[in-house]
């Protein structure tokens, strides 16, 4: 059941997310547990996971996960991948019985690849360009139809349920993952939409967000500008759509993207004794002003190479995280971890605009 | 045939209990309103002669004088009011055109005053401002869409060479008044508080006085069409350079500063002689076309080795989105706009109250097309005419202004009453005059102190806005429309204006 209407999602939340940075895959067992400790934080109306490396076989395709409300939007989604792509496999994803679940989509899944032709139609483009194209067509104008997320070796898995029987759901028990992001979602109306859930997803990137976006209404102006179509009704989508913007098509590392859209004050540049460093924030700041992400927030994001989790200017939303060897967690509460995590280390506690950052192992990608 | 006279605007009355006749009325009003008759020792007035500027009132020890309007004038009418029976017998009489000064004051719908901002409540919370920090720093000028960065053995370089940009401590700015159409002093108050302040003044087109060239990194220098005052030093002088193309009180006319204002000191700052009239052609004679503009542009960028932003300024006009666009186009750094209800020294009543349209509208139109075309973010965007307060600045910049140009606030900071007779060079605040008798009554020192007060006192108030809405910078409030809710507006209003009904959430 698509929203409807024109106005944009509030929600508060939970967020969750493990890393293994030798890239050694667990189940979805874990995640589950360290999201439903929260369960007071989600109100029954949104969970969901994302999970990279549960494609190998498939590693070179994009991963289309997508949502259906009827079978002719179905039809039309596929006719139009059809055309751009060749679809190597498709099916549907599988999912158990669950009578508590509601309102359920048909839910597709689609291994698909660039057809040359339209490589050689849009030589301009990249691969990504092109995808990201087509997931804001589908998605603004196929009606009934949702591009879940669209990565490749990875998926993102959501409803609208207490993200742990939308893990249960979804049976990632099955999947195996080196990165698991969850969130568990407490909107403060009851438009039902699936894929108004979180992860969002675009190519690689997914992104949980605890938190509202105060600047949303110029970082969506400012993303128009370099042709993105929010369209989701969240202010969530303008964190994701910055990420690829930033990194993908500025080409700008993790670290100088997170000076843009959690820059640091003024005062602390003008402060800062190294001149070369101090030019550059500057700089950052004067280009990206509008790309500065304002308001309370706390987001893991991940493009399947990083896993990095951040809060706003002020914290105004909580973050913890945990390194255990080659394994990083990340969540709203110390809580989630404690429950899969043996280790008694410290939690540590980051401080306003400080990235918590797992990266997988070089040559692991 | 019997002459009708031109009816009396105010009344001043005196009240005899308190009256001491000490004369400075008398010795105070420019107009020779009030009279004193030694003989009787009693002070009267010529009421026909007074503007209702108030200094007198102000000065009165005893509190004896009060203006008030003439309400017995004429038969109320809604169509033949008092001022049109009386311009239409001035015309009558001189066979002239009606001048007027100040921003048009006729009842056009003022758009801030049906545009609501938002605040946080719950799900995101608001931001003290005394607790935490609150930027209000705007950048103004060129910038590139991407950066470019060197990547040197694991440290991150600048590449990016950015374009020289002005920095604002707050993105408020006092717009061109011309040194001519105001005093020295009234532009050396307005000079000295952007200094402290660390914001802009704008010189306007009459030249920069000598005196002034100390204050020249937060100087905006203009080029008008009249050229006055424009050499090498001048250019070089400020931090940047604007052309001004049109202004929001008179589009598509000049200026004219007559002879009798032209004193020595202004003569030798405008470079023209003493006592001539100087005289701003509609057009810049050297501008017919947009790529006109261009070579301008870019003649003044060679002059100052690209030292300088050059900005241009235009009325807001109903193709004020295509030229704006076409300036961008053209290379301009800033495009500065202004509205309907900007103020002027002197200009026609007849273009004043019916040329041009409000700039509310123009922020939101030309902002809009800007970001259609995906050059917005290239170029700053700067709105003017007819600032009242520190809520109408916020929702220009929630609409999409980099910053604002404010002048009559800033005058009326200086004392003007709004009597709009800047034109006839007799203002007794000393504001619009030439006339030491008169220019000595504004101290430079305590209009510096009262304008830096104004800007204080918004900049607190902005700061709590953004507060509020659970913003601690001014660039995440900048073009931020979803902030903004109409109240009785027309969908045509709302949808021009991008912006939601009352009501209707996010």
């Amino acid at each position: 059941m698509r929203h409807n209407r024109q106005e944009k999602l509030i929600s508060g939340c939970s967020v969750a997310g493990i890393m293994n940075e030798s890239g050694r895959k667990t189940s979805g067992e874990a995640i589950i547990r360290s999201i439903a400790v929260m369960k007071e934080r989600s109100n029954g109306l949104g969970g969901g996971f994302s999970a990279y490396g549960i494609y190998p076989e498939f590693k070179d395709y994009f991963a289309f996960h997508m949502m259906y409300d009827n079978k002719k939007a179905m039809a039309d989604a596929e006719e139009y991948l059809k055309t751009n792509y060749r679809v190597v496999k498709s099916e549907e994803i599988s999912t158990i019985e669950d009578k508590s679940i509601k309102n359920r989509p048909l839910l597709w899944r689609y291994f698909i690849g660039l057809k040359d032709k339209v490589k050689n139609l849009h030589y301009d483009l990249t691969e990504e360009d092109i995808v990201v194209n087509d997931v804001m067509k589908i998605n603004v104008e196929i009606e009934g139809a949702f591009v879940t997320s669209s990565g490749k070796n990875m998926g993102i898995f959501k409803g609208i349920g207490y993200p742990e029987d939308i893990g249960r759901y979804y049976k990632l028990e099955e999947y195996e993952a080196y990165i698991w992001i969850a969130h568990g979602r407490f909107p403060t109306n009851s438009v039902g939409w699936w894929g108004g859930a979180h992860p969002f997803g675009l190519l690689n990137w997914s992104v949980v967000h605890n938190g509202e976006i105060s600047s949303y209404g110029i970082n969506k102006r400012y993303l128009e500008n370099f042709g993105y179509r929010c369209s989701l009704f969240t202010d969530t989508e303008v964190i994701l759509y910055l990420f690829d913007l930033l990194v993908r098509k500025h080409g700008l590392p993790f670290d100088i993207v997170c000076k843009i859209i959690d820059a640091p004050l003024w005062e602390e540049i003008d402060r800062n004794d190294d001149n070369d460093e101090r030019e550059l924030l500057k700089t950052l700041r004067i280009i990206y002003s509008s790309a500065l992400i304002n308001g309370p927030f706390s987001i893991i994001i991940s493009d399947g190479n990083i896993m990095m989790g951040l809060n706003d200017r002020v914290k105004l939303r909580p973050l913890v995280s945990l390194k255990d060897g080659d394994t990083v967690y990340m969540a709203t509460e110390e809580s989630a971890i404690r429950e899969i995590c043996k280790s008694d280390k410290e939690i540590y506690y980051s401080k306003s605009s400080e990235p918590i950052v797992g990266r997988l192992k070089e040559g692991l990608s | 045939m019997a002459k009708r006279p031109i009816p009396t605007e105010f009344i001043v009355e005196r009240d005899k209990d308190k009256c001491i006749a000490c004369q400075v009325c008398v010795r105070m009003c420019s107009n020779d309103v009030h009279i004193y008759d030694a003989d009787t020792n009693i002070v009267t007035n010529d009421n026909s002669k007074c503007v209702g500027c108030h200094f007198c009132e102000t000065l009165c020890p005893t509190d004896a004088i009060t203006i008030k309007k003439n309400e017995s004038s004429f038969k109320p009418n809604a169509n033949w009011s008092a001022s049109v029976i009386s311009d239409i017998t001035k015309q009558a009489e001189t066979g002239g055109v009606i001048l007027t000064g100040m921003g048009c004051d006729k009842p056009y719908t003022i758009y801030w005053d049906h545009i609501l901002l938002n605040a946080s409540q719950v799900t995101n919370p608001s931001i003290d401002p005394l607790r935490e920090p609150m930027e209000l720093r705007r950048y103004i000028g060129r910038k590139p869409d991407k950066i470019e960065l060197n990547y040197n053995k694991g440290k991150i370089k600048l590449k990016t060479k950015l374009e020289k940009q002005l920095k604002l401590a707050v993105p408020i700015m006092f717009s061109a008044m011309s040194y001519g159409s105001i005093s020295l002093n009234t532009c050396a108050s307005l000079a000295k508080a952007s200094h402290e302040l660390g914001i802009f003044y704008n010189t306007g087109e009459g030249g920069l006085h000598k005196s002034l060239y100390k204050y020249g990194k937060n100087t905006i220098i203009q080029i008008a069409s009249g050229r006055f005052g424009v050499h090498p030093d001048y250019l070089k002088a400020g931090a940047a350079i604007e052309i001004k193309i049109g202004q929001g009180a008179k589009p598509g006319i000049g200026g004219h500063l007559p002879g009798e204002k032209v004193s020595e000191e202004i003569s030798e700052t405008r470079m023209i002689p003493e006592g001539t009239d100087a005289i701003s052609p509609a057009p810049h004679h050297d501008i017919y076309s947009i790529e006109d503009l261009r070579q301008l542009i870019y003649a003044l960028k060679e002059a100052t080795d690209y030292e300088k932003p050059v900005g241009v300024k235009i009325a807001a006009v109903h193709n004020v989105v295509p030229i704006a666009s076409g300036i961008a186009r053209a290379g301009a750094d800033y495009i500065a706009i202004d509205g309907m209800r900007g103020g002027t020294g002197a200009a026609p009543k007849v273009i004043r109250d019916n040329v041009g349209i409000p700039i509310e509208f123009a922020i939101a139109a030309v902002d809009a097309r800007l970001r259609e075309e995906g050059i917005r973010t290239n170029v700053s965007l700067i709105a003017a005419g007819g600032f009242r307060s520190s809520g109408d600045i916020i929702k220009a910049i929630a609409l999409g202004a980099d910053a604002v140009y404010v002048a009559t606030s800033a005058l009326i900071a200086l004392g003007c009453s709004q009597c709009q007779k800047c034109y006839t060079g007799k203002c007794n605040w000393g504001i619009a005059t030439q006339d030491p008798y008169l220019t000595k009554r504004l101290n430079p020192e305590i209009g510096v102190q009262r304008l830096k007060n104004l800007i204080r006192a918004w900049s607190l108030e902005i700061k709590d806005m953004l507060g509020g809405m659970g913003i601690n910078s001014i660039d995440s409030l900048c073009g931020n429309r979803t902030h903004l809710r109409g109240i009785g507006l027309l969908d045509r209003e709302l949808e021009i204006l991008g912006i939601k009904s009352a009501g209707e959430p996010q």
